[in-house]
């Protein structure tokens, strides 16, 4: 969908710009915001582009850089921390050779850190996408990545 | 012959936690199962919320016998389907010390008993489908609305919520039915209702499991909020992380307007009143009422200066009434069964039950509602089937800005005025209990990275408060922290709690101040003994001396 489309969606009311953008960023091959689309919407909603940024900018959930196709985002809330997150950043970022907040240069990850995710039944959890994944051990982390390598290099 | 039908049924909990673990599977393959055993007319297989216990992988439960069984797996059915089903035997290898529920006898109920697990606003969750509306209804589902739109004025309605004593859930613990008159007291209009779902404190999932367990309850108990301060118009305000919440909410709330309980005219009568969804972008501080408002209205969430309260000005300045998830569920319940049924629950100053999820080094960790009142040692003793290894070393309660206690607390009631005596906060309903193995000041630290990612930026003593603190916590942690470390920490956190512009900075300083009352020995540790440092000369890095 066009950034037009998706305005008249909703309408150019104020009230309707997270919910633009949530959808904005979801239908961006890389799951970002770019600048491009953001400069229309400013015409479209006759809002400021530095007031679209500075809104967007304060929650965690928008992106103004490119980021992998698969967004791997670590819990790092005390229940997941006590029960090992730390350990689980550190398996990843060997895995992948990539540090927090970085993107494999296939453009295939991105990992970030999080806050808590409320799935801390089954800490130290993570999600990769709109997949929850909990109870996580090093050999689970390997497990899926490589099946999701494998479903990549199968493409 | 006779052919019994439904004499059992088995209940499946898909929620976020057992989906993980392949509760969907599990379920098609007891289906297949059982009508390979040609007992499909005798057994249904239901689809519910969240059955309790959380960490135990696919979860289900059997009625009428309440036998609960874990960590079941694919592989696991068709033995479980020959030995229980049609064997009759207990499937001993996945059987949990668990109960479900089973159903409540007021004349004989005895508040301070904990073998009983009394529910109110879990009552169906684990036990209906929560996509049918069918199967609420069947269960007294919008019979309260009914109720009120039929028979009751809005004033009463208020007066019945206020003389419950129900009093917010979210964490204030403010009367809820005196936030309803004041909204209702406005006249300018048109108001709103919103349900505050922005539930972000860690270790807190309760919300997120009565949405998934029973969504038309929250829908119903913001309709008659709407009715009962002249609201048309209610807002979910959901995480964006809770996509199965959401998934759950739009169909109830498709189903709810499909049968006339939402929209226009409900019941024959001029009350109009419709839900839309609002999703959160990732914060924290939009869980503070006045955020919220300005995410709604798609600004940044930042919080407003209060007063004007919402109640006179929220939502596009309009008249406003939020209230937490669990809150609007404990409606509807005493609308139907009244004020004083809900006041047999729980304290004199705090009625009701409290939904808390129970976590941390445990036998048992999952969600329970208990009434208010009993005990942190019954809930990690009897419920949370006590502590998994090592020793009890303290708990945090109400997630991260949550107070942290130590042992000589286990015995204070939990509610709202007992805590208050002790000068101590309920919180959102996290229970976090940690072993010897934690160290304190690792929580801390950890804690405090996430208000400084959270800090909204707007004031400036959260901003670089919550910084200065967490390096603070690092130095503890190195073992080299300033010898007036701790007072400095003390200073600093009660200068946020008096002078932060909204509760996520005043709340900051909660567990800081918890920490340092009940583990000061321990936090000591981490100051470099003999260490004095001179002080910063220009051009001179900062010089320290160790006498030995």
């Amino acid at each position: 969908m066009t950034v037009k489309e998706i305005v008249k969606r909703y309408g150019n009311k104020r009230e309707n710009l997270l919910q633009i953008l949530h959808d904005l960023q979801n239908q961006s091959p890389q799951k970002y915001l770019n600048k491009k689309d953001l400069e229309i919407l400013s015409e479209e909603m006759k809002i400021p582009l530095s007031d679209i940024v500075g809104t967007a900018s304060f929650y965690s959930m928008f992106s103004f850089t490119p980021r992998g196709k698969y967004l791997i985002r670590i819990c790092e809330s005390p229940p997941c921390h006590l029960l090992g997150a730390p350990a689980i950043f550190k398996v990843i970022e060997s895995k992948l050779g990539i540090k927090e907040g970085e993107t494999t240069p296939d453009g295939l990850f991105t990992l970030e850190g999080t806050s808590c995710l409320g799935i801390c039944g089954v800490a130290p959890a993570m999600m990769i996408n709109e997949e929850a994944y909990g109870n996580l051990t090093e050999e689970k982390i390997s497990q899926i990545l490589d099946q999701i390598r494998e479903k990549e290099s199968k493409r | 012959m006779m052919v019994k039908k439904n004499i059992a049924q088995i209940l499946v909990g898909i929620d976020s936690n057992t989906v993980l673990s392949g509760a969907r599977k599990v379920k098609t393959k007891l289906i297949t199962e059982i009508s390979k055993q040609g007992l499909s007319d005798q057994i249904a297989v239901i689809e519910t919320g969240s059955i309790g216990p959380v960490n135990k992988g696919v979860v289900i439960g059997i009625y009428p016998t309440g036998e609960i069984y874990g960590n079941m797996s694919e592989e696991d059915v068709a033995e479980f389907v020959q030995e229980r089903l049609v064997k009759g035997r207990p499937y001993k290898k996945r059987l949990l010390p668990e109960r479900l529920p089973l159903e409540v006898d007021l004349s004989t109920y005895d508040p301070r008993r904990t073998q009983y697990v009394g529910r109110i606003v879990l009552d169906n969750c684990g036990r209906i489908n929560p996509e049918d509306i069918e199967e609420y209804i069947g269960v007294g589902g919008y019979e309260a609305l009914g109720i009120a739109l039929k028979e009751k004025t809005p004033q009463e309605i208020i007066s019945l919520v206020r003389d419950s004593g129900l009093r917010g859930r979210g964490g204030a613990g403010f009367p809820t039915g005196l936030k309803w008159s004041f909204a209702a007291r406005e006249k300018e209009t048109p108001k709103y209702v919103i349900c505050n779902a922005d539930e972000g404190e860690p270790g807190t999932f309760k919300d997120r499991l009565i949405m998934e367990g029973d969504p038309h309850k929250i829908l119903e108990g913001m309709a008659i909020c709407g009715y009962a301060i002249g609201a048309n118009t209610g807002y979910i305000y959901i995480r964006g992380e809770y996509q199965l919440s959401i998934q759950r909410l739009k169909k109830a709330i498709e189903d709810a307007e499909k049968l006339g309980l939402l929209g226009q005219n409900i019941f024959g009568t001029d009350f109009n009143f419709e839900v839309k969804i609002k999703i959160g972008a990732g914060s924290y501080v939009c869980g503070e009422e006045t955020a919220l408002l300005n995410s709604m209205e798609g600004f940044r969430g930042e919080p407003r200066l209060k007063p004007p309260y919402p109640a006179e000005s929220g939502f596009l300045s309009k008249p406003t009434n939020v209230n937490n998830v669990e809150t609007l569920a404990n409606v509807a319940p005493i609308i139907l069964k009244g004020a004083e049924w809900f006041r047999k629950f729980g304290t004199e100053d705090s009625p009701g039950t409290k939904v808390y999820t129970i976590l941390g080094q445990i036998n048992r960790p999952g969600l329970i509602e208990v009434p208010m009142g009993i005990t942190l040692r019954e809930i990690i003793y009897d419920y949370a089937g006590g502590i998994s290894t090592g020793e009890f070393k303290m708990v945090q309660l109400g997630g991260t800005a949550g107070d942290i206690l130590s042992a000589e607390l286990l015995d204070l009631p939990l509610d709202y005025k007992s805590l208050q005596e002790v000068g101590h906060n309920l919180g959102s309903g996290a229970i976090l209990i940690m072993n010897e193995s934690v160290s304190v000041v690792d929580l801390l630290k950890c804690g405090m990275k996430f208000f400084v990612h959270e800090s909204c930026g707007r004031c400036s003593v959260c901003r670089i408060g919550t910084r200065q603190m967490y390096e603070s916590f690092q130095r503890l942690e190195k073992k080299i922290a300033y010898p007036d470390e701790l007072e400095n920490i003390e200073e600093l956190a009660k200068g946020l709690k008096l002078t932060a512009f909204c509760p996520l900075g005043q709340s900051v300083a909660t567990p800081v101040l918890s920490a340092l009352k009940y583990f000061k020995a321990e936090l000591s540790e981490g100051i470099k003994p003999h260490k004095i440092y001179k002080p910063a000369v220009r051009n001179q890095s900062r010089a320290e001396i160790i006498y030995s």
